[in-house]
């Protein structure tokens, strides 16, 4: 039975009694353990630049060129924080609740609480930091209300909030590269795990510019390395965000929970054709003043300004009062299927719904639309070449975010003793869906004041072998290392990386995507490993390893990818209910809403590695919920 | 929306690493849509590479929402292409015309060295806020976010100047190959706030002196820079940062 180290005692003590509880190191002791942080977005880079400041020794790791590109800078809207500055009914215990019941009742009540309490001191450190947030006249901080929230909670940077906090938190990581208390490796790939005597105690990397493989040991590994969205490759992620050191440390014996749980966002600019490579996010910030929309009469192919209000369809408008533009990411996505699949989707491919600003320019004014959302606009025009100042913007889901990842206990420790797991690598806290401006809540969390704490307790009551990277582990994964890229090296096939990539990625957005069935699913389970297959036969991947090679980059990614998506489908059919994210058309109620099951499933799905192309076990983390009373989620 | 097809010819600087002499070669590639952005575009020719067994042209990217940072290409001459105020993956071929011949360079300046076709090494730029781009300030014991009060005026020139990306088209268009519309966006940024007041003339000097020292020219008001920033970054804050400088001084 697994133990997820949860404190005992009421939820708003759990915390503060767990770290009286945990060992400490004594500072004088600190520089003597060696951490390895891999990833330098809100989770990686915090937590380093905090690890460095208690006197650890800390080596990090980007595969981008500088740490400051990492992902998180693409976050547009908001933080989260219960600080009430508002007076509008806030609280730490609100934030809680509302973290929860947006992730569909399927999130760890106490690392959900702790999020929310920490949630405060997280604003008071970047602010500290210089991080620009919004201002009012008098010089206070501007909150908005974002995503779902009935209060403004959601601190703000213009619409480039994951920038500005993810500059801040590079910052404090160069103050302490530039005081050699980091030891920064850019252009670096971790490509595996090592385990010594069942403990994480390094990783295999790749120099992505010389292509040396090389050796690093440690007291203690900390993943934060992102999500998997790049599994669907359409996504709104970076082009680079990959499950690989995720993956390959799952393969080592770090168990991945509910691998099926990703976020499709509502609000993305529609795809336009077959190459394209990427999708676009606009804030769902914007669904405070636009409004969402389709034509009432099938196949009406009018022009939006043509077509007049009483033949509009305002659907989560009607279909949900009391919310309605601001229900959750998860229910407005299905919104948008369930219109477009009655042929009322609007563009070329009819893949798309109007988000119609119209009404709040009226009210408000342009110009004031243009303070809120002029970059948002601006890159809109720039990427769908119309002006949404006199016409709707178009929009459609797409995959954002994934809640599911690495499972950890409470101590964000995966099930390989001394691997953590922060940030969005990790399964913690978003249950089956993430609520709007809650990401950088908890990347920040997690590297900021929690893991200095728990990463602590587990060094201080830790007796440590000496271990050089003389050791067989290494040797060992540096083989599996250097044979893996060979044998990519070697096929010199006929069809390219993205090829294979783009394949996958309709499978899944198919059938593991806003809807999913028994029988796509099964079919899929089918498909994924033929593919996989045609994959190590067939792949191009041109030059060598001794050089930069971003085919090769590519092709060691999308084959992980290709084991990947295998276990997400078997999560996504093992799970045979409804909740957030994970729609199983089979369970709906009446009402086309998810459809829970709270008897059978209330559980974490924790998938176990058994060696290549084997059957992974499902193991459970049961979810004891002694604060929030289980309720069919509404929003009407 | 309008999208139409055209033919265009990429001439684009191949060189296999630093010690290597590099050169232009020559893509022709047909039916691109004007909808599709300039990666895409480069996409393609290096799906045609691999295809043919040639090794595709190497270029940074990530994001491809023009936050990053991380891509950037002179295109015929112009850091980031002819678009105003986008970075290079947001550059469209609705900018281009049929049978045009677009000319793909990397980024020149003696502080970014090349590392392969069309990448560089920006490492430089992360040295420099090493040197001081910050405020001294650990993790906790830190007053409440509103104890601050901070003018909305000033938080909004902060966060004009803490809007750049570190992308490096400033260095490269500039004739001096200057890093000061870069260094001065961080100054000028810290100095507009409470937070950065106690470290501001140490802050200007230490960067100015890593700035000197890692090679990049200095400003001799070509502009050049503030007309390619992807962000719109003000030349007015290399004014700023000239005063912070002297400030130091004394």
């Amino acid at each position: 039975m697994i133990d997820a180290k949860i404190p005992s005692g009421p939820i708003a003590e759990k915390w503060s009694t767990h770290k009286f509880e945990s060992k400490l190191v004594n500072p004088a002791n600190r520089r003597k353990f060696t951490v390895i942080v891999v990833g330098t977005g809100l989770a990686g880079s915090s937590a380093s630049a905090t690890l460095a400041e208690m006197g650890y020794k800390v080596k990090t790791f980007c595969f981008q060129d500088s740490p400051r590109r990492a992902h998180s800078i693409a976050a547009q809207g908001g933080i989260n924080a219960a600080k009430n500055y508002r007076n509008d009914g806030d609280s730490v215990y609100r934030l809680f609740y509302d973290t929860i019941k947006g992730g569909d009742y399927r999130a760890r009540e106490a690392n959900v609480h702790r999020l929310a309490e920490v949630s405060v001191n997280i604003i008071d450190q970047c602010v500290a930091q210089g991080v620009p947030f919004a201002r009012e006249y008098g010089g206070m901080l501007d909150n908005r209300s974002f995503g779902g929230a009935q209060v403004s909670r959601t601190f703000y940077a213009r619409g480039q909030t994951g920038q500005q906090l993810l500059l801040g938190a590079y910052s404090a990581l160069e103050r302490q590269i530039g005081a050699g208390t980091i030891e920064m490796h850019p252009r670096t790939e971790m490509l595996d795990l090592v385990v010594v005597n069942g403990k994480a105690r390094g990783i295999i990397t790749r120099n992505l510019v010389t292509g040396k493989i090389e050796r690093h040991v440690a007291d203690a590994v900390l993943l934060a390395t992102g999500g998997y969205g790049n599994a669907f490759f359409l996504s709104t992620n970076a082009k680079g965000c990959n499950v690989t050191a995720s993956w390959r440390a799952h393969k080592k014996g770090a168990w991945m929970a509910n691998p099926c749980f990703t976020q499709i966002h509502p609000t993305c600019i529609p795809v336009h054709g077959d190459i394209q490579s990427k999708l676009t996010l606009m804030s769902e910030g914007l669904r405070n003043d636009g409004r969402v929309w389709v034509p009432k009469a099938i196949g009406d192919k009018r022009k939006p300004n043509d077509i007049p209000e009483s033949e509009r369809d305002y659907y989560l408008e009607r279909r949900y009062p009391s919310f309605g533009n601001l229900v959750p990411r998860d229910v407005a996505s299905r919104a948008a299927k369930a219109v477009c699949d009655e042929g009322r989707g609007v563009g070329e491919s009819g893949l798309a719904v109007y988000l119609d600003f119209a009404d709040a320019i009226k009210r408000l004014g342009k110009e004031k639309i243009a303070e809120k959302y002029g970059n948002l606009f601006d890159m809109y025009r720039q990427i769908a070449g119309e002006n949404p100042y006199e016409v709707p913007m178009r929009i459609f889901p797409a995959v954002h975010y994934t809640m599911g990842g690495l499972w950890v206990d409470y101590n964000l420790m995966s099930t390989v003793p001394g691997l953590f797991v922060l940030g969005e690598a990790n399964f913690s806290d978003h249950g089956a869906n993430r609520l709007g401006a809650s990401a950088l809540m908890q990347g920040l969390a997690d590297g900021y004041f929690v893991i200095p704490y728990t990463l602590g307790g587990y060094i201080g009551g830790t007796v440590f072998d000496a271990v050089t990277t003389d050791h067989p582990a290494f040797a060992e994964a540096e083989a599996n290392v250097r044979s893996m890229t060979d044998k990519l090296l070697s096929i010199k096939g006929k069809r390219t990386v993205d090829s294979f990539h783009k394949e996958l990625g309709k499978i899944l957005w198919n059938n593991c995507g806003m809807a999913r069935n028994k029988q796509g699913l099964t079919e899929s389970l089918q498909r994924i490993p033929e593919l996989r297959a045609e994959f190590w036969e067939n792949v191009i991947v041109t030059g060598s390893g001794d050089e930069l090679n971003q085919t090769l980059e590519k092709a060691g990614r999308v084959a992980d990818f290709l084991e990947f998506a295998e276990v997400m489908v078997n999560d996504a059919l093992t799970r045979e209910e409804s909740c957030g994210g994970h729609f199983r058309e089979e369970h709906q109620t009446e009402e086309n809403e998810a459809k829970r099951d709270d008897e059978n499933f209330s559980h974490v799905a924790m998938w176990e590695y058994n060696g290549p192309d084997k059957k992974e076990t499902l193991h459970k983390e049961q979810l004891v919920f002694e604060n929030v009373k289980l309720t069919q989620r509404s929003y009407k | 929306m309008g999208s139409s097809t055209i033919n265009v010819t990429l001439k684009v600087w191949r060189q296999k690493n630093a010690e290597t002499k590099g050169e232009f070669e020559t893509y022709p590639i047909n039916n691109v849509s004007t909808d599709m952005s300039f990666l895409e575009a480069l996409d393609t020719v290096n799906e045609q590479l691999l295809q043919q067994g040639k090794e595709p042209i190497a270029f940074d990217h990530d994001c491809r929402e023009g936050i990053c940072g991380m891509c950037g290409a002179m295109v015929d001459g112009i850091a980031h292409g002819p678009d105003k105020a986008v970075t290079l993956c947001q550059t469209h071929m609705r900018s281009f015309h049929n049978g045009d011949t677009i000319v793909v360079e990397p980024w020149r300046a003696k502080a970014f060295p090349i590392i392969k076709d069309l990448v560089t090494d920006r490492s430089a730029f992360d040295k420099i806020i090493a040197s001081g781009g910050y405020v001294s300030v650990s993790t906790g014991g830190v007053p409440d976010a509103n104890a601050i009060l901070i003018p909305k005026k000033d938080a909004d020139l902060a966060m004009d100047a803490a809007a750049c990306i570190g992308c490096g088209a400033c260095v490269a268009s500039c004739p001096n190959a200057s890093a000061m519309l870069f260094v001065s966006a961080k100054i000028s940024h810290l100095s507009h706030l409470p937070q950065g007041q106690v470290e501001r003339k140490e802050r200007a000097k230490r960067m100015i002196q890593t700035m000197d020292d890692l090679g990049f020219g200095n400003c001799s008001n070509h502009r050049e820079c503030e007309a390619v920033c992807p962000k719109e970054i003000k030349l007015e804050n290399i004014a700023t940062m000239n005063r912070e400088f002297a400030s130091s001084l004394f």
